[in-house]
């Protein structure tokens, strides 16, 4: 299993290497400072919440509401920041706790109720945006030089500060799926429920858990999302959800569940943006960009499909 | 009924088929014009096999049939049906969401330009439920709302409106009120006396005087004998079904003498257990006898919280008595089942050999939540080891082990946790000789350390071979204990006798509503 999983992570790695040799050939300013920046400011926000999905989905579920929850987080860190001046240390936190009460809310009702979560989140997604525009009054927070520093290119690394900190949540929702028993129960959960329900092993609270996770990283998202642009802006992260779901799909998670990698999501992350990076380097219009992506996610599942067919062919 | 003096219609000659195992082995039926031919015996004894393969269900390894003049080979049910022989199924497939008419009809809807032509649909459904005597019910409303035994019926009028030579009937009554069964035989008589041949799998004697023109008994996929009439004495068939086998007593070597590990007082699970009440003592493996849909199954899964029991208690050893709410309660508590589906309802298959054998709560080799992953090889290798599974390495997917392999798995998941109890559903089934052989010795060799077994089997020999006490469920309850020296003629009967409601009570069985 491990080995199938480097060679899947070694592809991933393959095709993006491909598309950064594509454009720097095609694209004369392709291979420079400026796009490393470009797409390391927007990676973040993306790949944490990606991160998220990824364990969700491995547990056999889905969160729709990403993108809302992020917005709503956003909400919460202008007012406190703006409106009641609180120091960013101060509001961070909240912020990502506003994530995880929304994720909490949506893990409860898909549990309790025993709901689809894609039925839940469905809903969860308009009230998390109702609520927004709520806190918000409907309009964009401007922030400014409170937070803008988390997103300058630190000097000589030439990367925002964000996207260490992404990696490491990378990294630790990496370590929490393969090396606790709590990750190891969300990916048997999302294999055959009944049989872990049969072995003993709670399967309500992980399942819970899981949506409190993804409900946070939302929220760090937020404090990324809000350092890029300097302010909170109450549409912030619309479509979010596909992106994230896209990222999980290209990067070898099955959306049925019970099996998949959150790095491999990061390299799904990492192939979108840099897709999105060259071709508007090349000029390439909006219809045609969200066209070609479309196309690539196409690509990536059907690529996968193939695969497994031929292991399991083999096998 | 009396016996009919027509030709032979559907012959079938040395059927023989195998799943992992021999099911049928030569038979031969030679199916009459116009008569109702029973085919009778114990669970496993092959009777719903040869039907299917009369119907086209399954193929048969080896064997001819033939169909008045013609060979008889459908290689499917749809096949069957064109050459005019019907299958009704066990389990139904039926469509609850559509309407009656849609489901009597669905294979050939009456269409007009493409579109369903309503009117006929529903003119023939009319007709078609009438035959069934469900003539009150509107053929538009959905399936949904009808009741197992009507929805029995609806597949019954389903078959009986195609234009059929030969009818199967694959216990048809298991569903059925006793008003609902009298019509189902009114009808059956009524196609028998317009010339259609019936073949009827049943497993209850009290039907036979009813419906029988000519009774085949089948054990262990062989033909055993044939009948004329449905006037046989229960008692020659019973013996007919179980063989007379000697009592043997083999595998159990420690006499149950010792503590208490399970006691199960006054359980219920609405009509599917009635208060049950059985002790299962360190040491000992007690079997559960019964036929299919006695509550074997529902008795472990209410026992083991999976499903909610409505009264009574549990108890293991000195621990507290009450009712699991939860596997996970009935686990903490040092209770282990295996259950009877384990691809569905045991094992993740896509999974590793290692992943599945310690999927436990509290995983055993972890620390403050995180997986000590060389321990947790350690303890996969053992289980492999100890277990004897079969399997290139512990990584390898369950899924591609053998049936035997994969309850080795699950067992030693279960003996890695340390339960007290195991609660084992049809524990070698689909599973080979050898690895079942492995399987009695490893849980007797847990009682020997001090664990108790509840043992559900359809297989007489399976309890013979591994039980010390065998417990006979009926109708939700525990209608007969007997201890070790039993025959397979006396288990037969108290199961047969509570299943047919005949009240007999002529076997040394013992009323076991509490301690024996």
């Amino acid at each position: 299993m491990n080995r199938t999983r480097l060679g899947g992570w070694g592809v991933l790695v393959l095709v993006w290497l491909g598309l950064v040799a594509l454009f720097g050939t095609l694209a004369d300013h392709f291979l420079s400072a400026t796009t490393l920046t470009t797409v390391a400011s927007r990676l973040p926000a993306l790949a944490v919440v990606a991160a998220g999905m990824t364990l969700v989905i491995i547990a056999g579920g889905i969160d729709l509401s990403v993108g809302s929850v992020m917005a709503l987080s956003g909400a919460v860190l202008g007012v406190a920041v703006v409106q009641w001046g609180w120091p960013l240390a101060a509001a961070i936190p909240v912020v990502i706790l506003t994530g995880a009460l929304a994720g909490l809310g949506t893990g409860l009702v898909t549990v309790g109720l025993g709901i689809p979560s894609f039925l839940v989140t469905l809903g969860s997604l308009e009230i998390c945006r109702g609520l927004t525009y709520a806190v918000c009054d409907s309009r964009t927070l401007f922030i400014g030089m409170a937070i803008r520093p988390l997103a300058q290119p630190m000097p000589i690394l030439g990367i925002p500060p964000t996207v260490p900190v992404a990696l490491a949540v990378v990294v630790a929702a990496q370590a929490i799926l393969s090396r606790t028993v709590f990750g190891r129960h969300l990916v048997a959960i999302g294999a055959n429920e009944a049989a872990v329900r049969l072995a003993g092993i709670d399967t309500a609270r992980p399942r819970v858990a899981v949506f409190v996770l993804s409900g946070a990283l939302a929220g760090l998202a937020a404090v990324f999302a809000s350092a890029r642009l300097g302010s909170a802006d109450p549409n912030a992260g619309n479509g979010l959800e596909l992106a994230a779901i896209a990222a999980v799909v290209i990067g070898g998670t099955s959306l049925a569940g019970g099996s998949g990698s959150v790095v491999g999501s990061l390299l799904g992350v990492l192939v979108i943006a840099t897709l999105e990076a060259g071709l508007a380097q090349l000029g390439a219009s909006e219809p045609l960009k969200r066209i070609v992506t479309g196309g690539a996610i196409i690509a990536a599942v059907a690529a996968d499909a193939l695969r497994r067919r031929w292991e399991g062919e083999r096998g | 009924m009396s016996a009919p003096a027509g030709a032979v219609v559907l012959r079938a000659e040395g059927i023989s088929k195998a799943w992992s195992t021999p099911v049928l082995d030569r038979v031969s039926l030679h199916l009459r014009g116009g008569e109702v031919h029973v085919l009778m015996g114990s669970n496993g004894a092959g009777k719903s096999t040869l039907a299917a393969i009369l119907g086209g269900l399954v193929p048969a390894d080896a064997g001819q049939m033939t169909l008045g003049p013609l060979p008889h080979a459908p290689r499917s049910r749809a096949a069957a049906e064109t050459a005019g022989v019907v299958m009704v199924l066990q389990e139904m497939n039926l469509f609850p969401g559509m309407s009656l008419a849609e489901n009597l009809f669905l294979d050939r809807l009456p269409s007009r330009f493409g579109l369903v032509d309503r009117a006929t649909l529903h003119r023939r459904a009319v007709v078609a439920l009438e035959r069934v005597g469900l003539s009150d019910l509107d053929p538009r409303m959905p399936l949904a709302r009808l009741g197992v035994g009507k929805r029995q019926l609806v597949e019954i009028a389903r078959a009986l409106d195609r234009r059929c030579r030969v009818l199967i009937l694959d216990e048809p009554t298991a569903a059925l009120s006793a008003r609902e069964s009298d019509l189902l035989f009114d009808h059956v008589r009524r196609l028998v006396s317009e010339g259609v041949s019936v073949v009827y799998v049943t497993h209850r004697l009290d039907e036979l005087p009813r419906i029988a023109s000519r009774v085949s008994v089948l054990r262990d996929g062989r033909f055993v004998a044939e009948h004329l009439g449905g006037d046989v004495a229960p008692g020659r068939l019973i013996e007919e079904m179980s063989g007379r086998s000697a009592p043997q007593g083999s595998a159990a070597e420690s006499p149950p003498t010792r503590d208490l590990v399970l006691a199960v007082r006054g359980l219920d699970r609405g009509a599917r257990v009635r208060s049950v009440s059985l002790e299962v003592r360190s040491g000992e493996v007690v079997g559960l006898a019964g036929l299919v849909g006695a509550g074997r199954t529902e008795l472990l899964r209410t026992i083991f919280g999976a499903d909610p029991a409505s009264a009574g208690s549990v108890r293991v050893g000195d621990g507290r008595a009450g009712l699991y709410r939860s596997p996970r309660q009935a686990v903490a508590a040092g209770i282990g089942m295996l259950p009877e589906d384990r691809r569905h309802d045991g094992l993740l298959l896509g999974q590793s050999m290692r992943v599945n054998a310690l999927l436990l709560p509290g995983q055993p080799r972890a620390q403050s939540g995180w997986i000590d992953r060389a321990a947790e090889r350690g303890a996969a290798e053992e289980i492999r080891t100890g277990m004897e599974v079969d399997c290139t390495s512990i990584e390898q997917p369950v899924g591609q082990l053998s049936g035997g392999n994969q309850q080795k798995v699950v067992l030693g998941r279960w003996l890695a946790a340390g339960c007290r109890v195991l609660l084992c559903d049809e524990p070698t089934r689909g599973v080979d000789a050898a690895a079942k052989g492995t399987i009695h010795r490893l849980l007797r060799e847990f009682v020997n350390r001090g664990g108790g077994v509840l043992l559900a089997s359809g297989e007489l020999a399976e309890l013979r071979a591994i039980c010390d006490r065998v417990l006979v469920m009926a109708g939700g309850r525990i209608v007969a204990e007997f201890s070790r020296g039993w025959s397979d003629e006396e288990v037969t009967a108290a199961a047969f006798h509570q299943a047919g409601r005949t009240p007999a009570r002529k076997t040394s069985a013992v009323e076991a509503g509490g301690r024996p």
